[in-house]
């Protein structure tokens, strides 16, 4: 088992190096750095005190292990906008990304999951159909445009909540509900077909078969066996979260990575791209490493606590 | 299916409310239908060129007459017709889309085939490729080249096949592993078949059920990626329009016109909605993997 999670850790970071090697290229390929990375209007001296100061003018070899050295280092060079270190920009804006996705993943949670099992155990009924109807929904509507709606509705038409910016809680509400409906819409469909999965098992049907009452199986039974298909599924959707804020953040001025990411592409502050790119690739890479880990630990077949436990008992 | 005849009374018709359309796939379907079509014939069906300005009409409200022309959708910040720029936006957008994904699924299902028929490192390799791609969200990578590489139109179209490449990769790789081992595989190679004979005569056939059905299901996605890189600005160029450039223009007008914004945001979602129940369908129907609820 340790053996397996130091291939697994060996391998999160090989994929994080591919990343960061897959940007070198990338950048490489667009070009003269010096010319991509510094404004238009730069004097032709400053230029090259620029293009010696990065090491441009040394072998392409030393140039990649530099850029992984300070890659590593979390040193991507300054950002255009307010000529600070870029890496800051991207720490500074971080916990408002995470206090914004955190809470959608909460509200999908609320809602999503409920309605998943409540599907299940209706099965192929009116309120099964029901709630699928608003799961697909919930799932089909484009960020954006629910953004918008939301903005339409409850900022412009009933005045009720701010549109725009992160100074109070009522700030997160119409982002997190943006963000978290169509999150709350996969979840309640992935939470229904779970469920009707270990409805199937014959561990169920003996237990219902014995009397036990349909929630009381849910609970006792079914959610701890749909612990491990969930953590996957958080895991997954990590990725659509950190997606959706790019949108999100910038649709409602909410200062995360998101809105960062973007604000720097249409600027080409391309410092700051790298270090967002970098901070998202490590955040996605590690909360994959961390479902697989917690996989290992909460699943007996695997050979964590569990399967310790038992040889003990 | 032929046996259905002879054991309908003993075992209820399990399949065939399976085959059978429901209405609301019907719904959807038509509507893609008449998506494609609008595509297709866009420059028949505009009532007039969707860059053609009238500054003295801006803003107006759906079903706004002036100076002979209806505009049935309204106009926007420059006087043009909402409905002739949204049918030409929908071509722009489909256009895009289906390009992406047919360049994703080539792409991916190639690697996957590869991978599958190769093995040990060069299957290694492109696992981690897969892998790596899995780390980053198709729509920062796309960020991140647009950044890089600035934007014009041939990179962008090859940005928006990035979503989704890694899944035909994984799923071919996968189907190609398995049917591999099979006994008509064995039964042709021992017949003495070479490999491009067993790939497109006998492997390609017997997965492409499934690689349709996953382009289906990832069309949505692709068409998500495209509109939301054209609503951040940074995707189809003006004077070019797209449904999603036409929401993000709509967004700083929305108080006082929302029109601008809701009619390409409803024909985007309506789309997408209509795709993902198209593909489920499909998928119950003829994906033999999956299984149904």
């Amino acid at each position: 088992m340790f053996l397996f999670l130091a291939l697994r850790s060996l391998r999160a970071l090989l994929t994080v190096a591919i990343c960061v090697s897959a940007v070198f290229v990338a950048l490489r390929l667009a070009g003269d750095p010096a010319e991509i990375m510094l404004p238009s209007d730069t004097p032709p001296d400053v230029r090259a005190y620029y293009r010696e100061a990065w090491g441009l003018d040394r072998p392409l070899v030393e140039q990649y292990l530099r850029y992984i050295a300070s890659a590593v280092r979390g040193d991507f060079g300054l950002s255009f906008a307010d000529d600070r270190p870029a890496f800051a920009a991207v720490i500074e804006a971080l916990p408002k990304t995470f206090l914004l996705g955190s809470s959608a993943l909460m509200l999908a949670l609320l809602v999503g999951l409920p309605l998943g099992i409540l599907a299940a155990l209706r099965h192929n009924r009116a309120a099964d159909r029901l709630a699928m109807a608003v799961a697909v929904f919930g799932y089909a509507i484009p960020v954006f445009f629910l953004g918008i709606l939301l903005i339409l509705l409850f900022a412009l038409k009933l005045r009720v909540l701010p549109s725009a910016g992160s100074e109070s809680l009522w700030h997160l509400i119409l982002p997190t509900v943006t963000l978290g409906l169509p999150l709350a819409g996969r979840l309640a469909r992935f939470a229904r077909t779970a469920t009707l999965e270990v409805l199937g098992k014959p561990y169920i049907r003996a237990a219902r078969g014995r009397g036990v009452m349909p929630l009381a199986v849910i609970i006792r039974h079914a959610l701890p066996n749909a612990a491990v298909p969930l953590l996957m599924f958080i895991g997954i959707e990590i990725g659509h979260i950190l997606a959706g804020s790019a949108v999100v953040e910038t649709i409602f001025a909410w200062p995360g990575i998101g809105r960062l990411l973007v604000d720097s592409v249409s600027t080409r502050d391309l410092a700051v791209v790298q270090a967002v790119i970098f901070t998202v690739t490590i955040i996605m890479v590690g909360a994959n490493l961390l479902v697989d880990i917690v996989h290992i630990l909460i699943d007996p077949r695997l050979g964590g606590f569990s399967r310790a436990l038992g040889k003990q008992a | 299916m032929s046996t259905i005849g002879l054991s309908s009374a003993s075992v209820p018709a399990v399949r065939s409310p399976r085959n059978r359309m429901s209405p609301v796939v019907m719904l959807s379907a038509g509507f893609l239908l008449v998506v494609v079509l609008v595509a297709l014939l866009a420059d028949w069906l505009a009532p007039l060129p969707y860059t053609a300005q009238n500054l003295a009409a801006r803003l107006k409200p759906p079903m706004t007459q002036a100076g002979g022309t209806t505009y049935w959708l309204g106009t926007d910040q420059l006087g043009r017709d909402i409905l002739s720029r949204m049918i030409f936006a929908v071509r722009t957008s489909i256009l895009i889309a289906v390009m992406g994904t047919l360049i994703g699924a080539i792409f991916g299902t190639m690697l996957g085939f590869i991978a599958a028929r190769l093995r040990g490192l060069t299957d290694q390799a492109i696992m981690m490729l897969v892998d790596a791609q899995a780390a980053i969200p198709a729509l920062f990578l796309a960020l991140t080249m647009l950044a890089f590489f600035g934007n014009n139109i041939v990179l962008f179209i090859i940005l928006v096949s990035i979503d989704g490449w890694d899944r035909y990769t994984r799923l071919a790789r996968g189907l190609v592993v398995s049917e591999q081992e099979s006994d008509y595989i064995n039964a042709v190679e021992a017949l003495g078949a070479g490999p491009s004979r067993i790939i497109l005569r006998h492997l390609l056939p017997n997965i492409a059920a499934a690689l349709v059905v996953q382009a289906t299901l990832n069309f949505p996605g692709t068409i998500l990626l495209e509109t939301s890189l054209s609503f951040l600005g940074l995707g189809v160029q003006p004077p070019g329009t797209s449904l999603g450039l036409m929401l993000g223009e709509g967004r700083r007008y929305l108080l006082n016109a929302w029109w601008i914004a809701v009619f390409p945001g409803l024909t985007i979602f309506l789309t997408t909605l209509s795709m993902s129940l198209f593909g489920d369908w499909l998928r119950d129907r003829f994906d033999p993997t999956s299984e149904r609820h």
